[in-house]
């Protein structure tokens, strides 16, 4: 994959981006199927964030996998069969820019180098979405999320009074992990509208028959929860941080009455959002899912995006979850496969046809949940002027308003106007937020004022790594731009 | 329909500032700009302030636009994140010391003396950090640079304050001539004006083709990127002759790269992508040049659509093929520093007709042109 281009351009049919359930089920199909796969994740070892550590997991002291649930245990046969399968690992890889048609920038170990393949998939999974409100930033606050990281990654349990506060099926199974694991929760905050239950409420039968075993799971987590927190509240609204150099406690209200509770650590979630900052530096056409409250690439059903050469396949197309996401990364390697003409189209879409039915099987579970734990108004838009929008560059959501006010109609015009997004983050942790402040600002949709355009590197890169990029030719000589003969000119 | 003295098309900083000088002249003037103001060139350059090294033709107006600049404030009401710290063109090879030389020479010869050659060690002290190799520069100790955004917002509220009307998302659709002026259609919307100022940057040959004027303009995507902030330790800004580099440390600490290397791009779409090959020699030469930057971290990279000519120096002047309408685009990648004093030029020749500096060197019948022989039967029709 190194050397000059054109001698080994597209020597790779197929590269994978990420090594969660979407990108190891692409390239155990892409293997079987004989495609020349190589999958390039930024962890050394595979699963992605839900099969975190997976593979250590039977090695550990108690009920690892018991905490985990059954879910994990699905994972432990993915990842052996990815182990088995042919395809490439590169352990250690991050993906600082996808350009169209293909070609990606690779920082491994060994440095940095360029890719051509024929094909790409993007299997870069969700994030959590940032959740914004009052001093969000003291330390002692972070994602319910990142503290589910911490603990499979690292078996680290957060020491102190822990507060989760938050709407989704996480908070609970998180709850449900930390206390198992010894951590101290002194209180549940579900911020689920009580709105979203009634819209629920008409899906739940259809959704029961999809996914009878899941929602009788999550309600039996919220159940014992209830009965072992000290402090469970529904329908809270109106979070807030309180603390000097860090968190003392949270506030909430809850039917009008306001609630303070003292803590160490909050653990704030909203549920996860597609990582599409991939997607969109390819250049790949997204739109704005009103539901999900997120950007999403635009796919057909085998995660095809808009540039022939690049698939996007698991979370970061739309949220479904890790089943899901592994069918997705079936289908993704499966279409790849006809386009290279590997297989027919017949043949993909008679092999396709049992991922299909599963996914059409489960649609009724997901538009349940979609519509049950949408994000409340507050949290797509804060409401409060000093809630801190762009932390790596410190703008409040009033500042955002005040541009708006001075005609700035976009998250890309208000980089410039209050550096917003600017920062190491490449807006992946403000973009929404920043977006939807200045459409309500200026009365327009989310879809309307778009999102922020994405500036590669994606990944950090030294100056003296991209100096020594392999795989890239010599661009073309431009001549000295500022000739010192008889005429002259050069860029400012 | 609405009517105004003057349409200036393209809401960069050139169209800010013409439409500013045209104001102050007493002219009623709206601009239209097809995306957001200063949404292209404008604030996707890296803010030099350079009279160094410009072409012959140039070199007037570098100079004249520089008065301006160092007073920038008591004329726009903003300092435009504008600084008085030199540029230097640095010699990496004793043969681009030479040349620098011969340029000194000439440019002597011509009566400039806003150069000044220096010497390795000149140029070192000035600039410790830089790579022993040096074989020395030329210094423009007057230059400076600034803040592409808050000169084009500053240019922008000069004009709006002069009540300038800027409409953005307002893309220009046909040019009519009449008997004593144009009608100018956009997103349904017709205005009648005396006169038409074209300073749509990379699209002024499609603005042209509207009046049936034919312009050889062409256009590239010069690349940027900024890194993380480091300790200061670089005050003037730096260009380098053999290959191609502009560089410069901000305010905040963010070194801020460039050099004209070009992203691929669509200009239709208005979407294009780093070309990483072209980055990787930038980066080499600044890994070169200063050794110590090495394990920075490079934060972004962008690119702006400029208009260029054959010939590397813009269009300046009135249409060759029509009455009332004057050009001011294609800057080849160096107009920012420009903006003040082409506004300027452009009202004068608007207003009075001929210009305070010369302009004939960017007169668009330098280029052959086509004019089209229907323009006249239209300009009948509506008489």
């Amino acid at each position: 994959m190194n050397g000059p281009p054109g001698a080994d351009r597209h020597t790779l049919d197929l590269a994978i981006i990420g090594a969660g359930p979407a990108g190891l089920a692409a390239a155990v199909t892409a293997s079987e199927l004989g495609l020349a796969t190589a999958v390039f994740d930024e962890q050394f070892h595979p699963g992605g964030q839900i099969y975190r550590a997976i593979e250590d997991a039977p090695e550990r002291a108690g009920a690892w996998l018991t905490l985990f649930g059954e879910d994990y245990a699905r994972g432990l046969e993915l990842v052996r069969r990815f182990r088995a399968s042919t395809a490439n690992y590169h352990t250690g890889h991050s993906v600082f820019d996808i350009s169209p048609g293909g070609g990606l920038g690779v920082l491994g170990p060994d440095g940095a180098r360029w890719i051509e393949a024929r094909r790409v998939i993007i299997a870069t999974g969700a994030m959590e979405r940032p959740v914004a409100v009052p001093d969000w930033t003291l330390p002692g606050v972070m994602g319910a999320g990142a503290a589910q990281t911490l603990l499979k990654g690292a078996a680290m349990v957060p020491e102190g009074r822990t507060v989760i506060a938050g709407s989704g099926p996480l908070i609970y199974l998180v709850a449900r992990q930390l206390r198992a694991a010894g951590g101290n929760i002194v209180a549940v905050i579900d911020t689920t509208p009580r709105s979203n239950y009634r819209r629920a409420a008409p899906l739940l039968a259809r959704a029961m028959l999809a996914g009878n075993k899941e929602i009788r799971k999550g309600l039996s987590w919220r159940r014992d929860l209830k009965k072992a927190t000290p402090i469970f509240r529904t329908g809270a609204s109106g979070v807030r941080i309180e603390g000097r150099d860090a968190v003392e406690a949270i506030s909430f209200s809850v039917a009008g009455r306001t609630e303070r509770v003292e803590c160490d650590l909050v653990l704030l979630h909203e549920g996860v959002v597609p990582n599409t900052q991939l997607a969109m530096a390819a250049g790949a056409d997204h739109h704005y899912d009103l539901v999900q409250a997120c950007w999403r690439p635009k796919t057909d059903a085998y995660g095809r995006s808009s540039d022939p050469a690049i698939l996007i396949a698991g979370d970061g197309a739309g949220i479904g979850g890790a089943e899901l996401a592994s069918e997705a990364g079936h289908l993704a390697a499966l279409g790849v496969a006809a386009d290279l003409s590997q297989i027919s189209q017949e043949d993909a879409a008679e092999r396709a046809a049992p991922a299909f039915s599963k996914l059409a099987g489960k649609a009724a579970l997901r538009r349940f949940l979609d519509t049950l734990y949408q994000p409340r108004d507050e949290v797509l838009v804060p409401p409060d002027d000093e809630t801190l929008i762009c932390r790596c560059e410190e703008v409040t959501a009033g500042e955002l308003r005040r541009v708006a006010e001075m005609g700035c109609s976009g998250p890309n015009q208000a980089k410039a106007f209050t550096r917003c997004g600017m920062g190491p983050c490449q807006g992946r942790m403000c973009g929404l937020a920043a977006a939807a402040v200045l459409a309500r600002a200026s009365g327009r949709s989310f879809a309307e004022v778009g999102h922020m355009r994405v500036r590669p590197p994606i990944k950090p890169i030294t100056v003296g790594e991209l100096a020594a990029l392999d795989g890239v030719g010599q661009p073309p000589d431009m001549g000295p731009l500022l000739p010192t003969g008889q005429e002259d000119g050069a860029g400012e | 329909m609405s009517t105004a003295d003057v349409v200036v098309i393209g809401g960069g900083i050139h169209g800010c500032s013409a439409a500013l000088n045209l104001a102050r002249r007493g002219l009623k003037v709206i601009v239209l700009e097809k995306d957001y103001v200063g949404r292209h060139a404008s604030t996707a350059n890296a803010g030099g302030v350079r009279t160094l090294l410009r072409h012959t033709a140039e070199v007037p107006l570098a100079l004249e636009a520089r008065k301006f600049w160092h007073d920038i404030e008591r004329h726009l009401g903003s300092d435009c994140g504008y600084h008085t710290v030199g540029q230097i063109a640095v010699a990496e090879t004793e043969q681009a010391f030479e040349d620098l030389a011969v340029r000194d020479t000439r440019m002597r010869g011509l009566g400039y003396d806003h150069e000044e050659l220096i010497d390795a060690d000149t140029l070192k002290a000035l600039v410790p950090a830089i790579a022993r190799t040096v074989h020395g520069g030329l210094i423009v100790r007057g230059d400076g640079a600034a803040s592409p955004f808050h000169a084009t917002q500053a240019f922008r509220h000069a004009a709006e304050a002069q009540g300038v009307v800027i409409r953005e998302n307002a893309r220009v659709d046909a040019l009519e001539q009449t008997a004593n002026g144009w009608l100018v259609d956009h997103d349904g919307m017709r205005v009648h004006v005396s006169t038409i100022v074209n300073t749509a940057g990379a699209w002024g040959d499609r603005i042209a083709a509207m009046a049936g004027e034919t312009i050889p303009l062409s256009w590239f995507l010069p690349m940027m990127m900024v890194t993380a902030r480091v300790p200061e330790f670089l005050e003037p800004v730096i260009v380098n002759t053999a290959r191609p580099l502009s560089f410069k440390q901000m305010p905040n600490g963010t070194l801020l790269i460039g050099g004209g290397r070009p992203a691929v791009g669509d200009l239709e779409r208005m979407t294009y992508h780093i070309d990483f090959a072209g980055l990787k020699a930038t980066a080499q030469t600044v890994r070169d040049l200063f050794p110590h930057l090495r394990d920075i971290p490079i934060m972004r990279a962008w690119a702006g659509f400029e208009g260029r000519f054959a010939d590397d120096i813009p269009v300046i002047g009135p249409s060759a093929g029509a009455r009332n309408l004057f050009h001011a685009f294609g800057f080849c990648g160096h107009g920012f520093q420009l903006a003040p004093i082409v506004g300027k030029l452009i009202a004068e020749l608007v207003v009075d007709g001929t210009a305070s500096l010369p302009t004939d060197a960017f007169a668009v019948d330098r280029f052959p042109t086509e004019i089209d022989e229907n323009l006249s039967d239209r300009i009948a029709a509506h008489g």
